[in-house]
């Protein structure tokens, strides 16, 4: 009986998903949707507030008042977009916390790409330009996503994240007419970021263990190759308009498939990365540790005179 | 009288450059992610406010061009921002203790300035005062949270009144420059200032359960251009691409 039910269930469901229905925090789901969820959305969030942190590294440093600006607005979206999509998992029944907690016990991870070092001011223009530039064709393709909360906050999220890709790549071009030296700063920084940007769409299909669930359950809607080859044939055209050389011997342009070819990804690099031999990752981990560490007083202090408020009004 | 305005921006739009650049050190280090988004945003519009000011005061003077030829092409002894603001970040209620007792004396300085003869000056008070207001009400609530929030909090934050409230004095003095444009209705009187400061202080303090010292504090003469030794890093860093790489745009 019990058995009966759970397939009808889950026959409901997957009609659902099938008609692009969303699904909504009360509708029944499986364990593993709700899994699958948790985990894409609290990597998501986890890499919104990581990734304020290669960032941050150059606020105080920023060249112009206006650039100093324009970046503390960028990093101060990503915070609200990481407040957006811990909300999203918290519909999910994990409390924000243990979502934290599972990030600092490297139980959850986060894109790869914040591992590396933002070295000059140009890997602030690299990072808008490519990693942001990355994430939009991940988040465009997810406003679309099966599970309600979390498509509503992509649609929220992609239109500040293609304010924060265009202010990455206004800094390129400034730097491409400027002088010798900001021209060679861009290009290093292109150098540093062209192939992890292209790891951040994840494994090549071949490879990627949630790909067909999550496309079955139409959590992801593309699969990383399609997404990588969109950003690829996107930016190209971008880089030679500024006069900036993609760091890849192999690509070129194939007529018959209508898209770029490019070069083999170094994986050994990704899985490297991914699991924590990356230049940054044991700063990254530290510095959110520490903040929660030495935020701890604070968020008692704040419950604790929230509790004597109320007690008072009573 | 140009040179008192001039002055006088420099002295006030370096308070928010200073103190916008140190509150921006937070971004990513808050203690919950609401703060990290709170703290970026009053450094947001302290930058915003050092830009306007700037932009007037770049137009009175021949030796800068521009605002940011303001900001970051000075050296420190020119710099006229208040000690106060120059302190380190210290921990959470450090930090929010030195934006009260900041806040508490910019918000009545606005109002004032919003009514001055000087139109462009009034115009970016009015502005600016809209900003202070929220920033006063933020760094209040917390004062008071944590001062009345656990043991250790109200510790840590009658620590910060103590430690912070010999920077305060500064904020009311009254040079030359500032007894010119008074005369001419263009600026207050910032003696007169501190009676609203300190009633909105003492306020504070009380629900938050914290003391005030008895002490005057001593008279720190940032406003003169000498700084206290935090001064020559916060520069370091917030001019090091204009001073590695002169005379290029970004």
């Amino acid at each position: 009986m019990e058995t009966r039910t759970i397939e009808q269930l889950s026959e409901n469901f997957q009609q659902k998903i099938d008609a692009d229905i969303k699904i909504e925090p009360n509708d029944w789901m499986p364990d593993n949707y709700r899994k699958a969820l948790i985990r894409q959305i609290s990597q998501h969030a986890h890499s919104e507030i990581v990734g304020m942190l290669p960032e941050g590294n150059w606020i105080t440093r920023a060249p112009s008042l206006r650039r100093k600006a324009v970046l503390l607005a960028k990093v101060q979206d990503e915070a609200g977009h990481g407040l957006y999509l811990y909300s999203a998992t918290e519909t999910l029944g994990i409390s924000r916390e243990e979502t934290i907690d599972d990030l600092h016990e490297g139980k959850v991870k986060y894109s790869s790409i914040f591992n590396y070092p933002t070295l000059t001011w140009a890997d602030m223009g690299a990072v808008g330009w490519l990693v942001d530039g990355a994430a939009i064709m991940n988040q465009v393709a997810l406003c679309r996503t099966s599970y309600g909360p979390y498509a509503r906050a992509m649609v929220k999220i992609c239109k500040e994240e293609s304010f924060h890709q265009r202010q990455g790549y206004e800094i390129m071009t400034s730097l491409m007419n400027g002088t010798e030296v900001q021209k060679a700063m861009a290009q290093d920084a292109l150098n540093r970021f062209w192939w992890p940007a292209l790891m951040m769409f994840g494994p090549s299909d071949a490879e990627s263990k949630h790909t067909e669930q999550s496309m079955r359950w139409r959590i992801k809607r593309y699969t990383n190759d399609e997404l990588r080859q969109s950003f690829v044939d996107a930016t190209v055209p971008q880089a030679e308009l500024i006069g900036l050389t993609i760091p890849d011997p192999k690509l070129r342009w194939n007529e018959e498939r209508g898209h770029y070819d490019f070069g083999d990804i170094d994986w050994d690099e990704f899985w490297q990365v991914v699991g924590g031999n990356g230049p940054c990752n044991k700063e990254r981990i530290e510095a959110r540790v520490k903040a929660k560490e030495e935020g701890a007083w604070v968020r008692e202090a704040a419950l604790a005179f929230a509790s004597k408020s109320k007690s008072r009004q009573n | 009288m140009e040179e008192s305005t001039y002055t006088f921006l420099l002295r006030l739009g370096d308070d928010s450059l200073i103190l916008g650049q140190r509150l921006s050190e937070w971004c990513g280090h808050g203690p919950i992610l609401e703060e990290d988004i709170a703290m970026t945003n009053i450094a947001l519009d302290l930058i915003g406010q050092a830009t306007n000011i700037y932009t007037y005061a770049a137009g009175l003077t021949p030796d800068f061009n521009d605002a940011d030829a303001l900001a970051f092409l000075r050296f420190e002894h020119q710099y006229l921002n208040a000690i106060l603001v120059e302190q380190p970040n210290g921990n959470f209620a450090d930090t929010l203790v030195r934006q009260f007792f900041f806040d508490a004396f910019r918000v009545p300085l606005f109002e004032h300035l919003q009514d001055s003869k000087d139109t462009s000056l009034a115009a970016i008070a009015e502005k600016s005062l809209k900003e202070s207001r929220y920033h006063l009400k933020h760094s209040s609530e917390w004062v008071i949270r944590l001062g009345d929030g656990t043991e250790l909090s109200h510790e840590r934050a009658q620590l910060a009144v103590f430690d912070l409230w010999r920077y305060t004095q500064e904020l009311f003095h009254m040079d030359t420059a500032e007894q010119k444009l008074l005369a001419q209705d263009i600026a207050p009187n910032l003696e007169n200032l501190r009676g609203i400061w300190l009633e909105t202080v003492e306020t504070v303090m009380e629900k938050a359960t914290l003391k005030l010292p008895t002490n005057q504090g001593f008279f720190g003469a940032g406003r003169l251009g000498r700084h206290s030794e935090h001064m020559g890093y916060i520069l370091a860093q917030m001019q090091y691409m204009q001073r590695a790489y002169p005379g290029m745009e970004w």
